[in-house]
């Protein structure tokens, strides 16, 4: 069995953005950039069921920039066999990463395709549910525990009130959430031997894909500031002003 | 042209989550709403007494009962038409359902808007709310998923819709229910409470929680966490607050033993009055809190109960 993940290159979860001065954007010059947490997530799950012996093979997909090629590696680091950029300088919005990979997808024949459940700079929560409707496969959305079995597959998710399991046809797409597992480091000698993996090059155009986005943005501005509160001395001052000063107990 | 609403419920009851969405919908024209389900008749009758609902269409099919994806988006694309934009709460469920619809009619999806700028303009937060981003669609039909907190609820009474059934109803046979473990609380549910008491690993362990749970109590509050408390296993997944978990604006935040990380702030900044709880000083939920309270929260938690009660 064949696992395609899809990996992106964002900025690293704990840097502090900033928005640019023309308000067009959020600063990404010389800010420190890594994979998509829950990308990490959908590599890990990659790597142990090839290690649990159920895939076969892991590819890392990636579409966006040259130095996207970073960011594989770190999948080839962490474990995968090979990787795939789509490169191009351009913005791409989920539902044309969704017609990329569907496009690798086509090629590649995975039976499992995993991405992260959201992508930390734009916070679409997008992409999977798109490729599964432009593939008309099954979806396991949010997911935090997988089970395999002949050609289905268990997926407990996390939904508002709880847990829910729904059983998916393969092939199918999968969205990882924060408790599908843990993620490893790549160990020194796995970076090593993740710089010989090949990573095959291609673009939107050699695919036959357009990506041009649907959305214009128009405007990005930082958010309404919270104005500085007061500390408090002791628990009857807080409770004191929460009923007299809020009024809201 | 009209408004299309995706109904949020569980069969029995219409989810609060719905009458925020309707609220925005009333922005861009003459609202409809559907009521996907099976045996969901009440619901549809609960939706129809809605303010500004004109139509409600109920689809009502055992391959609809538990909001499979794969069943729910194909029916959706064939109600599409007609419609200038389609709305859904940006619930779990409207997340799950609402890009499979917009790939399907080849149009992009605008994600947890927060206002309507006009019809074909919106608001949304990115990179964790620490940015609001102001974006217009070129597409003929305008997907769309709605942060709640956005908006204020449109009034559950007041309206006398007209009811459609629709028909056409297909299982596209790809997946399956296999079933559900909820969390059963008798307090608020965590997204529309009016206050809401959240611990952080600060916490220690899940056997510490019931301090909160005795606030929540005297205040009708619903108790959220961090993700560290939920990672740590001291409470369920679906208590978790951030800009990966729920999003919250109650009247009262009050965060005990979290440390106020970008991600969890994403999920609470928006409330009117947050309370901070935390030994460490430094702790950034300060510099949000509009009261801070510097202390262990062993001490602080017990005797913030006894002081409710005075
Ligand atoms: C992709 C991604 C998504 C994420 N999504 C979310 C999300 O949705 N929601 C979320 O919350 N986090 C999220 N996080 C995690 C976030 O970055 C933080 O790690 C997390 O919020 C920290 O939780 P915490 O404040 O409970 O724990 P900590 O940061 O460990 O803070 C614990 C706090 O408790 C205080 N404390 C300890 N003991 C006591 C005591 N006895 N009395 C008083 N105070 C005490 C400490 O001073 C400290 O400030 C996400 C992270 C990533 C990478
Ligand atoms: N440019 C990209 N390259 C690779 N994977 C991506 C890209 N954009 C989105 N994805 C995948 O889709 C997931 C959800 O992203 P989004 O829908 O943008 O929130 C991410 O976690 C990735 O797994």
């Amino acid at each position: 069995m064949k696992v395609l993940v899809a990996v992106k290159r964002v900025v690293d979860y704990n840097v502090k953005i900033r928005v640019n001065s023309d308000q067009t954007a959020v600063e990404t010059a010389n800010v420190k950039m890594s994979m998509n947490p829950f990308d990490e997530i959908a590599v890990e799950e990659g790597i142990r069921l090839k290690e649990a012996g159920t895939a076969s093979e892991l590819i890392a997909f990636s579409i966006g920039p040259k130095q996207s090629q970073e960011t594989i590696r770190t999948a080839l680091a962490m474990g995968a066999d090979r990787g795939i950029l789509v490169e191009t300088d351009t913005m791409v919005e989920p539902l044309a990463v969704a017609k990329c990979l569907k496009a690798v997808v086509e090629k590649e024949n995975p039976d499992l395709v995993i991405v992260g459940k959201q992508a930390i700079d734009d916070d679409s929560n997008q992409t999977g549910q798109m490729l599964a409707a432009l593939l008309g496969w099954s979806q396991g959305t949010f997911a935090s525990n997988l089970d395999l079995s002949d050609g289905s597959i268990k997926v407990t998710r996390e939904v508002d009130g709880g847990l829910e399991t729904v059983d998916l046809k393969m092939p199918a797409v999968v969205t990882t959430d924060l408790r599908l597992n843990e993620p490893r480091y790549a160990s020194l000698p796995n970076i090593m031997k993740a710089k010989k993996k090949t990573i095959d090059l291609t673009n939107p155009e050699e695919l036959g894909i357009d990506i041009s986005p649907r959305l214009t943005v128009l405007k990005v501005e930082e958010p309404a500031k919270r104005i500085a509160g007061v500390m408090v001395e002791d628990v009857a001052q807080l409770v004191d002003k929460l009923r007299n000063e809020a009024k809201v107990i | 042209m009209s408004v299309l609403v995706i109904a949020e419920h569980d069969n029995a009851e219409l989810k609060p989550a719905t009458l925020n969405t309707v609220a925005a919908a009333t922005q861009l024209g003459d609202v409809d709403i559907l009521v996907a389900g099976d045996n969901c008749s009440a619901v549809a009758d609960t939706a129809a007494k809605i303010a500004g609902v004109g139509k409600v269409l109920k689809a009502d099919a055992p391959a609809l009962k538990t909001g499979l994806a794969e069943n729910i988006a194909p029916m959706i694309v064939e109600l599409s038409s007609g419609y200038s934009h389609i709305l859904a709460p940006a619930t779990t469920h409207g997340k799950n359902i609402m890009p499979r619809v917009a790939a399907l009619l080849d149009v992009a999806q605008i994600s947890e808007i927060t206002s309507v700028v006009s019809a074909d303009t919106f608001v949304r937060p990115i990179y964790a709310g620490n940015a609001m981003a102001t974006v217009q669609s070129a597409d003929a039909i305008k997907i769309i998923t709605v942060r709640t907190t956005g908006f204020d609820a449109a009034p559950a009474e007041g309206g006398s819709a007209t009811l459609e059934d629709v028909s056409n109803i297909m299982d596209a046979a790809l997946s399956s229910f296999v079933g559900q473990e909820l969390t059963v609380s008798e307090r608020p549910e965590l997204t529309s409470a009016k206050v809401v008491i959240s611990g952080g690993r600060g916490m220690q362990s899940g056997e510490n929680f019931p301090m909160l749970e005795e606030i929540a109590d005297k205040l009708g509050a619903a108790v959220g966490a961090s993700r560290a408390a939920v990672d740590a296993g001291f409470v369920p997944n679906d208590y978790q607050v951030g800009q990966t978990g729920k999003v919250v604006a109650p009247d009262l935040y009050i965060a005990v033993g979290i440390s106020g990380a970008i991600q969890h702030l994403a999920g609470m900044k928006d409330s009117k009055v947050i309370v901070a709880i935390n030994k460490d000083e430094e702790a950034p939920i300060f510099q949000v809190a509009d009261y801070g309270l510097v202390d262990d929260l062993f001490e602080a938690v017990p005797a913030l109960s006894a002081e409710l009660d005075k």
